[in-house]
């Protein structure tokens, strides 16, 4: 999974040229989002989840952690969805209610996504912008650092940092963000470039305003629309991640759960006739993953229109 | 060109050693050693073991002795884990399995991913194009280690076509579930890109140009938008080959396939160094050549870009 | 030590007929003579000396033969060795090789044993299992794996090609016992010397076992045929024996139900339904091993712990009898000792929390802790640390809910089982999850743990406890004796006891002569064959 970077790169050429014309790209690119069935269906699923993980938790009978005895041990019998006992979306194997587990799950998993995508989309652009920016030998070694550092097959250095400094949040966080930022980098430096030479830049520094200033308050909110797309299709493949962790064992610890850890519960039971382990998860997985595509898609289409 | 190819084969050299210091660095920092068991070894037997492994000499000098084996002897050294054999020999055996179903499924990803884009593209906004649309996403988001015992379970237990596990190199029987659990998503994703950009490319002039002509239709596709429309779904295809190198450890763990992706993992979690490094620097290597591959088929399909 | 056999003649020579493989009257044997089960992780190596786990072992049982087997109920029953003799002192064994062959048909000497255990214990084999042949009590083995001595210094010896003797440093009853296991196993010499650490492939290994190795794909299978130069074969109906590795035990079962597999662990929380569904294949036996939640009483660890009735309440609010019955479901039984139930010569004390109803126990519970000093509003805190397997997580997260009612906060800390093993050896944990296996069929295996100088990895120490072991190593009835200890524990609770395992497993009706009452498991696969349905 990886973003497609020539719409990518289109998407920035557009921005820019936009810029230029002295037009915002937003006030069209709205209408244009809105427009956009796929695009809308998206953000409406991406709300409804979003509220059922903040308030979801409201709605549960039992908490994630606490054991249903009367369930316990015969859940394939006993522990199916039902409004009767409180457990909307049946018990896990242990007679732990799903429901409240799936709510908890899915904050996990939409806070690990979400911040994953920040850290990657904050390291990503500061550092191409910096690059662009500053240029010259130092724009030369940065993005050397950043050819050689995609050459690392980073799934094996993130298995290497979880096993080494023992599984945390704050590591999932930090270890799945900075996979992704050198994509975001390279596209910023890109898109620095083409900004560096213009009027306002140029006005700023003659006026003695630090580099570090200019690339604050100029460069980085003239690259929010790119940003903002790479950082919602970052979201799902940072969720995606997240769940291949979770898979091999090294993800939040219990009674925390996250969706992968859920699924990959689920999947293990799936011939043993609780089917709703998986089922509910899954579905909650995959809707989410559908409405952060269609809305980066439509977003991007919504900022870049091409005669179709 | 060739110096294009020269300059990013140089800087392959650095960025191995880069990898391999820091992994070799990480993985000794980490708690637990390759001979921490269950039953505590009396001190003796692990100074023996240590010794026997070169691990009581200064880091500094295990990264020496390894890179030096390497270098001039090709030696990865022995596995800590499996003491019968070498990392040579655990890659050599582990290595042509995983490329073997790697290969078969990149190639089948690519062929129906670009099959299902192009279709899409061309039928644009009709039934097929949502068919189309519908399955890739949904493949795009199955995850792997769902699909796999899904696949045993139906292929096998249920209708008895396949054999659940196991691996031979000249039964394709073997081959079939691996394949379909590797390559789905990324026959998704490759449908997705390719179908997008063969829209873009359709509605471009020169396409306009052509089928104004009167060329028929399906010349116009193959010999005029099919190789522009090429180029975003082969920037993606490096990344795609590694991730698939590492995702194989899903399938080697469900199928029983013997590759490197589980042996990596149990290295890691084993704290197996010799093989751990051994397979990081393989991929590591494979990722280097991959993008390099890349960008070769890129310029050559884009003659505008230039090195 | 106890006297496990009786073996208290000057001169006790065994010479039982050899075990023969039999199909019972009404019995067809199968075509095809073949059996597949199920490993979940690949076999790490096929050196009988460096080879540390049991997976392994069964593989080498096939491969190779020590001087003693065992038979259905973990009797010894002679193997290479025909017959042996115990000098007075109870210190030389002296045993009489039958006229066995290796499988490229050189005969199997004495030498070969000699030159296997020597192999053993030598620094340069870095061995594993250095410690058993500390464990044996063989002559000089603890200096050689020290390196003080030279390995040819060891206590074993060939007087000729068909007698071997062993010096022991001390009498130990069990020793005959420890003769199955596969350290113990004869390799041969040239073709050890010949390939180095590649002798065990596929191609050069040679084996005396019934079986040869014809190929070892790792993380696939490996597959072994009769060996027709085995001195038994004629009574070896099987004729290839495969085991395969499936990392997954659900997928393995899948597999099993294809009839791809004849044997396969029961995933946690199935037997039930499995035995409901199938009653000839889901089998549970009592399996050799107990499961604790070791408490860190050293100086590391948390305060709270070292108050025993802080300990006593945790033990007494665990609910064991849920765990068993509701969560592993698999006819393992509640230990409210440390060895298991199971175990020869082995009564566990009477009276303590087993009788108690748990109301009973949980009121208890809370009166101790409030005397404490601890309750809900001031809870004991505390973490409990697990390795990445399921049934860990769903004792764990059990426990965590039993315990918190009473004022006691678990924080589940679950790392992966390097970290958990390089933890609980260094005294960097609070309570942490541990099973111990038996060695051998014997309560002080067990119990011998807790000795202030054992492996001990909560560091509790008591004195008594100590001299009563001590005692027992030579009394003449140490039953009495292992059951003060067991009391001691109960008493102190170093640890919480959870559950004496079982071996819940699927196998296959059709295979017949897989042992049902051997406690470690040890099968041997010259025994099995397959009927016809």
């Amino acid at each position: 999974m990886v973003i497609d970077e020539q719409k990518m790169k289109s998407l920035s050429t557009k921005l820019v040229q936009d810029e230029v014309r002295g037009r915002s790209p937003w006030a069209d690119a709205r209408k244009r989002f809105i427009r956009n069935k796929g695009a809308m269906l998206g953000l409406i699923i991406l709300v409804l989840v979003s509220i059922f993980a903040i308030i979801g938790g409201y709605f549960a009978v039992w908490s994630n952690e606490e054991l249903d005895f009367s369930v316990m041990g015969q859940v394939a019998q006993m522990g199916q969805p039902s409004f009767a006992n409180g457990h909307y979306f049946g018990t896990d194997n242990l007679g732990r209610d799903l429901f409240a587990r799936v709510v908890q799950g899915t904050q996990i998993s939409l806070m690990v996504g979400v911040v994953g995508a920040g850290i990657a989309v904050i390291v990503g652009t500061l550092y191409g912008a910096t690059a662009g920016y500053v240029g010259g030998r130092t724009d030369q070694i940065m993005m050397r650092t950043v050819d050689i550092l995609m050459s690392i097959p980073y799934m094996f250095v993130l298995i290497l940092l979880l096993v080494m400094f023992g599984r945390s949040m704050s590591m999932l966080f930090l270890g799945i963000g900075l996979i992704s930022w050198l994509d975001m980098s390279r596209i910023v430096r890109g898109q620095t470039l083409s900004l560096k030479n213009r009027e306002f830049i140029e006005a700023a520094r003659a006026t003695g305003v630090p580099a570090w200033k200019i690339i604050i308050r100029h460069i980085v909110p003239n690259l929010l629309g790119v940003v903002a797309v790479y950082a919602t299709l970052l979201v799902p493949l940072m969720i995606l991640t997240e769940s291949f962790i979770s898979f091999l064992g090294l993800g939040v610890q219990e009674p925390l759960t996250s969706w992968g850890a859920l699924i990959s519960e689920g999947a293990g039971t799936m011939n043993y006739g609780t089917l709703w382990q998986l089922a509910f998860p899954l579905f909650f997985f995959v809707i989410t993953l559908f409405g952060f595509f269609f809305v980066g898609d439509g977003l991007r289409d919504a900022l870049d229109p091409k005669e179709r | 060109m060739i110096a294009f190819i020269l300059r990013r084969l140089a800087v392959a050299v650095p960025t191995l050693l880069l990898l391999i210091v820091f992994s070799f660095i990480l993985m000794h920092m980490a708690p637990g050693g390759p001979f921490t068991a269950e039953r505590a070894l009396p001190p003796q037997v692990i100074a023996n073991l240590e010794a026997q492994y070169g691990l009581n000499d200064p880091l500094w000098l295990q990264i020496w002795h390894y890179l030096y084996n390497i270098v001039v002897h090709f030696d990865f050294g022995p596995s800590f884990v499996y003491p019968d054999r070498s990392v040579n020999q655990l890659i050599a055996a582990g290595f042509p399995v995983t490329l073997t179903y790697g290969i078969l499924s990149f190639v089948s990803a690519i062929v129906l991913g670009v099959s299902l884009g192009v279709v899409a593209a061309i039928w644009h906004n009709s039934w097929v194009d949502y068919i189309a649309v519908g399955i890739s996403i949904g493949a795009q988001v199955l995850p792997n280690f769902v699909m796999a015992p899904l696949l045993v379970l139906v292929l096998t237990l249920w209708y008895r076509l396949l054999p659940g596990g196991g691996w031979s190199f000249s039964d394709p029987s073997f081959w079939i579930m691996p394949v379909i659990a590797l390559a789905t998503s990324y026959m998704a994703s490759i449908a997705r890109i390719t179908r997008s950009s063969m829209l873009e490319v359709l509605g471009s002039n020169h396409i306009r140009t052509a089928r104004a002509k009167g060329m028929p239709e399906y010349r116009v596709i193959i010999r005029h938008a099919l190789k522009p429309a090429m180029l975003p779904v082969i920037s993606y295809l490096g990344p795609v080959f590694v991730s698939m190198i590492t995702g194989s450890v899903v399938i080697d763990m469900y199928f029983s396939t013997g590759g490197i992706g589980k042996a990596f993992v149990d290295s890691a979690l084993n704290r197996d160094y010799a093989v751990m490094m051994g397979v990081t620097i393989l991929v590591g290597a494979l990722t280097i050549l991959f993008n390099l591959i890349v960008d070769v088929l890129y310029a050559w399909i884009d003659p505008k870009i230039r090195y | 030590m106890t006297k496990l056999f009786t073996t208290t003649a000057l001169l006790a020579a065994l010479a039982l007929p050899a075990y023969a493989v039999q199909p019972a009257d009404g019995e067809t044997l199968a075509d095809s003579q073949t059996y597949t089960y199920w490993l979940l992780d690949a076999i790490k190596t096929l050196d009988p000396a460096k080879n540390t786990d049991v997976e392994g072992s069964d593989a080498l049982r096939s491969l190779f033969e020590g001087l003693m087997n065992e038979d259905a109920k973990g009797e010894m029953v002679p193997g290479v060795a025909e017959s042996y003799e115990v000098s007075d002192d109870q210190l030389v064994y002296t045993f009489k090789l039958r006229d066995a062959k290796w499988s490229n048909g050189e005969p199997v000497t004495a030498g070969d044993f000699a030159y296997a255990w020597q192999r053993v214990v030598k620094p340069e084999t870095a061995s594993e299992y250095a410690w058993y042949m500390e464990l044996m009590n063989v002559k000089n083995a603890t200096e050689i794996v020290a390196g003080d001595m030279p390995a040819e210094e060891l206590g074993v010896k060939a007087i000729d090609d068909k007698t071997l003797e062993v010096t022991l440093t001390k009498p130990t009853p069990y020793f005959v016992s420890t003769l199955s296991h596969a350290s113990t196993f004869p390799v041969p010499r040239a073709v050890v010397e010949e390939f180095g650490d590649n002798w065990t492939q596929p191609d050069h290994l040679v084996g005396n076992g019934a079986f040869t190795l014809a190929s070892h794909n790792l993380g696939v299978e490996l597959v072994m045929n009769k060996n027709p130069e085995y001195w038994d074969a004629d009574n070896v109906l099987m004729e290839t024996v495969r085991a395969v590795t499936v990392n997954d035990n659900n997928v393995a079962l899948t597999r099993y139900q294809a009839g791809e597999l004849d044997r396969v662990q029961i995933p946690a929380g199935q037997y039930p339904r499995l035995s409901e569904q199938s009653p000839e294949e889901a089998v549970s036996v009592p399996y050799g091993c107990s499961y604790a939640y070791v408490m860190n009483l050293s100086d590391k660890g948390p305060e709270a712990l070292k108050d025993v009735r802080v300990r006593q309440a945790m033990a007494l609010g665990l609910n064991r009898e849920v765990i068993v019955d509701q969560v592993l479901q698999g006819g393992q039984k509640p230990a409210y000792s440390w060895t298991h139930w199971a175990i020869n010569g082995f009564t566990p004390p009477e009276g303590g929390m087993a009788d108690m109803s748990m109301e009973d126990r949980i009121a208890k519970a809370k009166e101790l802790l409030a005397e404490a000093g601890y309750g809900p509003e001031n809870p004991v805190k505390v973490s409990l640390q697990y390795n990445t397997d399921d049934s860990h997580r769903l004792l764990a997260i059990a426990a965590q809910q039993f315990w918190r009612p009473l004022g006691i906060e678990v924080e589940l800390n679950n790392v992966e089982w390097k970290v958990h093993t390089d933890r609980l050896q260094s005294q960097d944990f609070d309570v942490a999850r541990y099973a111990w296996c038996a060695d051998y069929n014997e309560p002080s295996t067990f119990l011998d743990w807790f000795r202030t100088d054992g492996y001990n990895s909560g560091k509790w120490s008591n004195a008594e406890y100590d001299e009563l072991l001590a005692e027992a190593a030579t009394a003449e009835d140490p039953a009495p004796l292992y059951q003060q200890a067991e009391e001691i524990l109960a008493e102190e609770m170093p640890a919480i006891f959870v559950y004496h395992y079982a071996k819940v497993e699927m196998i296959n009706p059709d295979i017949k002569g897989l042992p049902r009452e051997n406690l470690l498991n040890t099968w041997y696969a010259k025994d099995l064959y397959r009927v016809a349905d």
